[in-house]
């Protein structure tokens, strides 16, 4: 390669060596990104629920002033948007980086730099949304923040402008992760891996991944309608000038609504692999399972508006989108039912993953039924604005895609760290957590019909909310002593000295568990051959005449670091520097022209220094 | 790979620079055809149909000509037909609730 | 657009296909999103500005006519260069990037210069729905046109430095793939936005 590239200057030549906090920079190593994704992810997750105790603290007794109603506001808005945006979406991220190249048997994904690019994307992104608790307030008209309360004319304050920067910048680092993880996905399978042999979790990543890349540019463009009618004076939902609100709320759910799903379909892939391997069955129904997750990704294109029921779109519009509604409840259905097909007669180990996706299989067919009753427009109309929505949204994304994430960290922490949660730990952290969930979330169905409104900074006594708000007060503070048990094992876990876990401690069926924990750098000293689903189970296990499976000698995995020469993509300055010239020049839109400037220098200066980057380190061998 | 082999091609060859400039002019041909047409008032009843379709031929010629997607692998059409046909599902869908197809 | 060093190293893919050229069709579906959006904001408020001047008060068919036939024009070239280079045409491929380049910077002189008519004729950007959903629609266009012409203008650089060597056509190839999308989201532009207003203008 120099010989096209004449001398490497030196600015440009790769980092190398991979020792120290200055390699975690500069990685483009998938599994390193992936922990980055996942501590700064869980990071966020637990601002976001001081967020939510706060609230809750607020909303524990009539006519408190535990914070004033504009801090409220922000606090519910930012709790939302962390959530979301912040932890559930990045701690996605961090099992795709992880989990994908090893189950597909790559060495790693299509676009090893553009991966670590979205990281730090994420990263700085987060870092603005949430820079408005310091420079003068955060976003605090709600995480759909809907127009014109949004306007600058309504919500002069820098809060909605941190949302609109914040929000470009982590769109920006989506779509980034998402183009290479189709890529990946697509072009990057071990041989004999044909798509209907990949495990669900890789099938659930590539639907998540092209709603992404479909999705986010809609919010884009609202987004930056937004941007240019608070800071430039145009009249996208100004409704002086003729302009319509309810656009605003159309592209936000055209967008919000497949982002629902990108919040769930990951979870539901990390159920799929941990019955299986806690069953110690394969997966009852694969097809059904992968072409209902295509069909939820397809559909969730369809039903927007079922959020808008009370804007009045009429009633042939309400019609339509009531039906394809309902019509989006089935494959979920069809999942439930392969679940407990895979259950069935199982051989089940209720292991700390097991135990959190089973937890998900119930919590989120509890939000699934309060969903379909949603779906009715007449239901919906009283419904909507109340804490039964909150309900349905805590019993579905927390419920479902936070205990489909834990159970995903209980299950792959030992391929990462090479040493295994404590169990019992593991244990108490889940059922305190599934007590203190639905003590929280339960009672907010039944006072929500009873009429209590969402958003509200308090309430009177007279309503009559008063004990059932407190109960779910008492289930949050449940909810956060089982985060604190959660710290603990982790903390203590981790720092074990022993690397306990081996490279399949659960005897799993997928390829991810093949080699040595934690992986070498390079993954597979040999990329295998595939030859049907649960590729490395077939690896392990010969069908006996019996139907039993027969352990194949030596078909376990591999837990020999093997020296291998292997030249895998080398480090790289440009990712973090292009992300830094791209959150200069958001941030400078909201402070001077001249950041603005620089910014674009820089992100100009990162991208091209990383075309023209040579493809390996300068010195070979490590 | 840097390259892509023959193995990849669909139907048909590849392009020359004849055929090239030829399909050039014929876009040039229908642009003309698009202003010239706009201005004869009597096709005012049927304008829109027509300008669709030949703004639709441009717009597959130089998809399938010069973005070379009629003689590449499928997927790179699915890619791209599948980003395409959501984008118009949903410019109709939201043109339809807001009333514009009802004059 | 990365590495340009690189050789026959690259592990076979799944499908036989480059993983860049596949980003980039990904890129470009999703980019009909994007414009989607735009042009579907346009039409939800075309006729719904409460005060001028319209559309038919500030279009010029015929000028924009000129431009659109320009950035077409620009797609030949860009298709040319892209011969060139993979018939190891250096020469060629530095005259039809040019060119490209050329034709591109034209159009967005053109626009640069509409806009300004538009704007004394009374056309701002706050005026009224249509400067709004016109300019940022038309602005977004002309910034993907000036990115892809810095592209063009980098590679015509790295062309007269040696770097283009006959074997990296696909480089080229992607910047033509992200040149022509520009221009075909024109052709929508020019027929859904200018054309259907000519029988307005009197």
């Amino acid at each position: 390669m120099a010989a096209i590239t004449g001398t490497v200057p030196r600015w440009l030549q790769r980092p190398s060596g991979y020792g120290g906090l200055w390699s975690w920079v500069v990685t483009v190593d998938h599994k390193r990104i992936g922990v980055l994704y996942g501590i700064t992810s869980v990071a966020f997750f637990f601002v976001g629920g001081i967020e939510a105790l706060i609230i809750r603290l607020q909303l524990a007794g009539p006519g408190n002033s535990v914070v004033s109603p504009e801090v409220y506001s922000q606090l519910f808005s930012m709790h939302a948007l962390t959530m979301i945006f912040l932890a559930i979406m990045p701690l996605s991220s961090a099992f795709f980086n992880i989990v994908i190249p090893l189950q597909i048997g790559a060495r790693d994904v299509a676009f090893p730099r553009l991966n670590a690019l979205s990281y730090w994307v994420y990263l700085f992104g987060g870092l603005l949304l949430n820079a408005g608790w310091f420079f003068g307030g955060s976003p605090g008209s709600g995480w759909f923040a809907y127009a014109p309360l949004t306007s600058s004319t309504f919500d002069p304050s820098a809060g909605m402008d941190y949302y609109v920067m914040g929000l470009l910048m982590l769109g920006i680092a989506s779509m980034a992760a998402a183009f290479n993880f189709v890529v990946t996905i697509i072009n990057m399978r071990a041989p004999g891996m044909s798509l209907m042999r990949m495990p669900v979790f890789t099938w659930m990543t590539f639907v998540t991944s092209l709603l992404l890349a479909t999705a986010m540019p809609v919010i884009t463009v609202a987004l930056i309608q937004l941007g240019f009618d608070r800071m430039l004076g145009t009249h996208f939902f100004d409704a002086t000038a003729g302009g319509l609100p309810i656009l605003w709320q159309h592209l936000f759910w055209v967008f919000g609504h497949p982002e629902v799903y990108i919040l769930i379909l990951p979870a539901m892939g990390i159920v799929s692999e941990v019955l299986p391997t806690f069953s110690r069955k394969p997966l009852f129904g694969y097809p059904f399972i992968v072409f209902s997750g295509i069909f939820i990704g397809f559909m969730g294109w369809a039903v927007w508006s079922h959020h808008m029921f009370t804007v009045g779109l009429g009633p042939v519009a309400n019609a339509a989108f009531t039906v394809s509604t309902l019509l989006i409840a089935v494959p979920t259905g069809v999942k439930v039912f392969n679940w407990i097909g895979t259950l069935w007669n199982g051989s089940i180990e209720y292991k700390t993953p097991m135990l959190f996706s089973l937890g998900f299989i119930a919590l989120f067919i509890i939000g699934g039924l309060s969903g379909v009753t949603h779906a009715s427009p007449p239901a919906d109309a009283q419904q909507q604005d109340t804490y039964y929505i909150v309900g349905h949204i805590h019993y579905v994304l927390f419920g479902g895609s936070i205990f489909g994430l834990f159970s995903g960290i209980y299950y792959w922490f030992p391929k990462v760290t090479g040493r295994l949660l404590g169990e019992g730990l593991g244990k108490l952290h889940f059922w305190t957590m599934f007590i203190g969930m639905n003590v929280a979330f339960a009672p907010m169905h039944w006072v929500g019909l009873d009429g209590m409104p969402r958003r509200i900074y308090t309430y009177e006594s007279s309503m009559g909310w008063d004990f059932w708000n407190l109960v779910s007060t008492v289930g949050a503070a449940v909810v956060a002593l089982s985060m604190l048990v959660f710290l603990w094992n982790f903390f203590v876990s981790v720092r074990k000295t022993e690397l306990d876990a081996g490279p399949d401690p659960w005897d799993a069926r997928t390829l991810e568990w093949s080699m040595s924990s934690p992986p070498p750098h390079y993954n597979f000293a040999q990329i295998p051959t595939v030859h049907g689903r649960d590729a490395f189970w077939d690896q392990k296990y010969a069908e006996g005449p019996d139907g039993i499976p027969t352990p194949i000698p030596s078909g376990g995995a591999s837990n020999v670091e093997e020296h291998v020469n292997i030249q895998m993509p080398g480090l790289s300055y440009f990712p973090i520097i292009t992300a830094l010239g791209l959150a200069l020049t958001f941030s400078g839109l909201l402070v001077h022209l001249a950041v603005v400037a620089v910014g674009v220098l820089v992100a100009f200066f990162g991208a091209y220094g990383w075309a023209f980057e040579p493809a390996e380190e300068a010195e070979e061998g490590h | 790979m840097a390259t892509e082999s023959a193995t990849h091609t669909r139907q048909g060859s590849h392009p020359t620079p004849a055929r090239y400039i030829a399909i050039a002019l014929i876009l040039a041909a229908i642009t003309i055809v698009e202003v010239v047409i706009v201005y004869l008032d009597f096709l005012n009843p049927v304008l829109l149909p027509l300008l669709a379709v030949l703004s639709i031929a441009k717009f597959a010629m130089v998809v399938m000509f010069f973005m070379h997607l009629k003689f590449d692998d499928r997927l790179f059409s699915v890619l791209f037909v599948g980003g395409l046909l959501l984008a118009t599902g949903v410019l109709v869908a939201l043109m339809t609730l807001f009333g514009v197809f009802f004059a | 657009m990365s590495q340009l060093s690189h050789a026959a190293e690259h592990p076979p893919t799944t499908t036989g296909l480059d993983h860049r050229k596949m980003v980039m069709w990904a890129f470009l579906g999703s980019d009909c999103l994007f414009f989607g959006s735009l042009i579907a904001t346009y039409l939800l408020y075309k006729g719904k500005s409460l005060v001028g001047p319209y559309p038919a008060d500030v279009f010029n068919i015929p000028y924009t006519s000129v431009s659109a036939f320009v950035l077409l024009m620009s797609s030949l070239t860009m298709v040319l260069a892209l011969a060139a280079i993979q018939r190891g045409d250096q020469r060629g491929l530095r005259i039809w990037l040019a060119a490209t380049a050329l034709l591109g910077a034209i159009f967005i002189g053109g626009q640069y210069f509409e806009f300004i008519t538009f704007y004394h004729n009374g056309l701002g950007l706050t005026t009224n729905l249509f400067g709004t959903t016109f300019y940022v629609l038309t602005g977004f266009h002309g910034a993907h046109v000036t990115f892809g012409i810095i592209i063009l203008l980098s590679f015509l650089v790295m062309s007269f430095r040696g770097r283009v060597a006959p074997e990296q056509h696909l480089n080229i190839e992607l910047a033509g793939l992200y040149w022509h999308f520009v221009d075909v989201v024109w052709i929508v532009i020019f027929t859904v936005i200018y054309l259907v207003e000519a029988p307005n203008i009197v």
